[in-house]
């Protein structure tokens, strides 16, 4: 998890999880045309993504395509706020019945 | 990855500590995957062009489809057609691929879900889906319990 954080604690490597969010499976070649840095510092924030798990690869022909992985976000996300929500759905859920309850013994 | 060249839409990578063959079975067994995908069981022999069924408790198809690659315990592919509407329905099979991959106390597993139509139902119904069911699966092998849904 550690590396989850750190990769994420640089703007050049959220700028290249947006571009990946915005069009999944791009060349290297694909990921520089729309960012303002040099071939190597992509190449290099792309290893860190990828060791955090925050990027996989593909191979396709002699093509490696970058994907967005979601897999460790989804865990933070169920580590720290997956709860709540279930707490927000059943405090919904505690009005309505609540509610109906109420309306029952007008 | 699609023998057409097409690029895959969804590529999905978790490890878990486990061994292939517990997650294998995880994925293949449908009293296991009731567990963690959402109460549906998974039915099939397994063998190349054999059938695969993904039922609800009412003995409903959620999807169905037929065994493309069943290397035990690395490669498991088949077709994926969901049944859920007539809209689903219409629409051609896309293809789903688990890889595992062992790597010391853990097994890497890559998803990858491909050969959608454009405008596909499927994959508007499945995009959110995967990262909550690999979680669950994920959860189950490594502490008995599945996350709730």
């Amino acid at each position: 998890m550690d590396e989850v954080f750190k990769a994420l604690a640089d703007p050049s490597r959220r700028k290249l999880l947006d571009q990946l969010h915005t069009s999944n499976g791009q060349t290297l070649s694909e990921l520089c045309e729309h960012l303002d840095m040099t071939r190597q510092a992509v190449t290099k924030h792309l290893v860190i993504l990828e060791e955090a798990n925050l990027v996989a690869t593909v191979w396709r022909g002699r093509e490696k395509l970058h994907y967005l992985n979601p897999m460790p976000l989804h865990e933070i996300y169920e580590r720290w706020i997956g709860k709540y929500e279930r707490y927000r759905l059943r405090a919904l859920s505690d009005l309505k019945k609540g509610l109906e309850e109420k309306n029952h013994e007008r | 990855m699609s023998d057409n060249g097409e690029k895959p839409k969804f590529v999905y990578v978790s490890y878990i500590a486990t061994t292939p063959e517990e997650l294998w079975r995880a994925l293949t067994d449908g009293e296991f995957t009731r567990r963690y995908w959402g109460g549906r069981r998974i039915q099939s022999d397994w063998n190349v062009g054999s059938p695969v069924k993904h039922l609800r408790e009412d003995g409903g198809i959620d999807w169905q489809g037929e065994v493309l690659k069943s290397e035990r315990p690395r490669l498991l592919s088949y077709t994926f057609h969901m049944q859920i509407s007539e809209q689903h329905r219409r629409e051609r099979a896309s293809r789903l691929t688990f890889e595992l991959q062992p790597m010391d106390s853990t097994v890497k597993v890559i998803l990858t879900h491909e050969e959608f139509e454009s405008q596909s139902p499927t994959f508007e119904t499945t995009q959110h889906g995967w990262p909550a069911i690999m979680s669950s699966l994920k959860s189950l092998l490594e502490t008995g319990s599945p996350l709730p849904f």
